[in-house]
């Protein structure tokens, strides 16, 4: 996306006349604006498909694709449909102009194009765009973008849904004391290179970080978006959290500091996922027998001293693709009847 | 002259472009121009509706542009009337006004 410290953006202009093109980009170019052009409708949308652009100024009487069809594309299309279009052109009737504003257009201007009025509607529509930007990075960065995405596709609404997924809770083992014997600063630091790696792995295999509670990570695979083989992902990115723990430990082992250990626990199942809190106040989560049962076996790593422990569903979906021991029936805290536990140890 | 091409409009578009820029874009219409006449007829004989009311409205558009307003009037009522409506003769008086166009538009440029 263009920087908007200054006033330049990226902006396409289509109009299958050549004159119309010419003046339009000289019009723009002098407002300090680059400006690439398409001559009709379907090489615009390749365009938008391929690059990215601030705005895009649109003819609407075009052979091969005209200007309605582009934006009932654009609307239809995730990535493209927040995109601004101001609608060009000299359309003889009120209910073509209509017509584009109801497609999504967020502007219209009639040619011939006075100067003076392209500059401000080219200027607003870029400022609307640069706010809708930055609602959209608030959300991304205090959510995930998965959850912006389901919010963005959806809206917003209290509820949930039921869903097939799979959990995976993680933490660093003696936390509580390693802070007690560590600087405030270096706690911190230490916790953002720990929740840089393990998002990672976990971003690799389609995971979404839900919760993070000082040390630990709440992950779902599978919600809000489907991730398909997700307890497959869900114990590979445990492998990849193992693997990248290495990699810090030795770090750290250079540096004379302590090792860190840490407990993983899966589970898969149906779990209940959507928004809770209030209409003002709400966050994405999933509940269920599923997140309680992964909190569980999380917790009960520390009991067996296994890195990775999972539930009898996550075990058979996994199949031969990991390595796996039974550790046996295991009664876990708030659950009626004993769980059959397995414990990971690397990939096959 | 004056009755081919509206002061006020000319004035605008050189405010808009800049005089230089404005004489590239007389160099591009008349290159343009001729083909998009042909282009408004082949439709007419074709019974292709669409590319007739097409050309008709990017025509009306460029006349608009420079000013040419009799010729964009003709355009104009060939789009609102479509291709049903259009008669060998109009496209005639079309062209013929196409020509009173050219020769004024160079006369805009050589006149600076």
């Amino acid at each position: 996306m263009a920087e908007f410290q200054t006033n330049a953006a990226r902006l396409l202009v289509v109009d299958d006349n050549r004159v119309n093109r010419m003046l339009l980009t000289r019009g723009l170019e002098q407002q300090g604006h680059q400006v690439a052009c398409a001559e009709n409708g379907r090489i615009a949308l390749d365009m938008m498909q391929a690059g990215d652009y601030d705005l895009v100024l649109l003819d609407i009487e075009m052979p091969e694709m005209d200007g309605f069809q582009v934006l009932e594309r654009l609307s239809a299309d995730v990535r493209l449909r927040d995109l601004p279009v101001v609608v060009t052109s000299s359309l003889e009737d009120m209910a073509g102009v209509v017509r584009c504003i109801e497609l999504g257009a967020e502007d219209y201007l009639h040619k011939p194009i006075n100067g003076v009025l392209l500059k401000a509607r080219v200027d607003a529509s870029l400022e609307k765009k640069r706010l809708r930007d930055m609602q959209k990075e608030m959300v991304r960065r205090f959510a995930t973008s998965e959850v912006a995405q389901d919010l963005q596709q959806s809206g917003f609404a209290l509820g949930g849904r039921r869903v097939q997924g799979t959990v995976l809770f993680a933490d660093i083992r003696g936390f509580t004391t390693l802070v007690e014997s560590t600087p405030p600063e270096e706690t911190i630091e230490l916790l953002n290179t720990w929740y840089a790696l393990m998002f990672e792995a976990i971003n690799n295999h389609g995971g979404v970080v839900n919760q993070m509670i000082g040390d630990g990570l709440m992950c779902i695979f599978g919600a809000p978006l489907p991730v398909d083989d997700h307890a497959a992902q869900a114990v590979h990115a445990a492998l990849d959290m193992v693997a990248m723990l290495q990699v810090l430990n030795s770090e750290r082992a250079a540096a004379g500091k302590s090792q860190l250990r840490i407990g993983v626990g899966i589970a898969t199942g149906e779990m209940v996922a959507g928004y809770t809190g209030t209409q003002s106040r709400a966050t994405y989560t999933c509940i269920g027998n599923t997140v309680n049962l992964a909190a569980r076996l999380e917790s009960h790593t520390k009991e067996v001293g296994r890195m990775i422990l999972i539930d009898p569903d996550t075990c058979r979906a996994v199949g031969g693709r990991c390595e796996t021991e039974a550790l046996g029936a295991v009664q876990l805290r708030g659950k009626a009847a004993p769980v059959e536990v397995f414990a990971v140890s690397g990939a096959s | 002259m004056n009755d081919v091409i509206d002061p006020a409009a000319w004035s605008e578009l050189e405010q808009t472009a800049g005089a230089d820029f404005v004489g590239e874009l007389v160099q591009t219409f008349l290159e343009e121009g001729p083909g998009m006449l042909q282009a408004l007829r082949d439709a007419h004989a074709a019974g292709s509706a669409d590319d007739f009311r097409r050309n008709a409205h990017s025509l009306k558009s460029n006349g608009l542009t420079f000013g040419a307003l009799g010729f964009a009037a003709q355009a104009r009522a060939l789009e609102l009337g479509g291709l049903g409506a259009a008669t060998p003769a109009a496209l005639d008086e079309l062209h013929d006004t196409w020509q009173g166009v050219v020769v004024a538009l160079q006369e805009r440029i050589a006149n600076g």
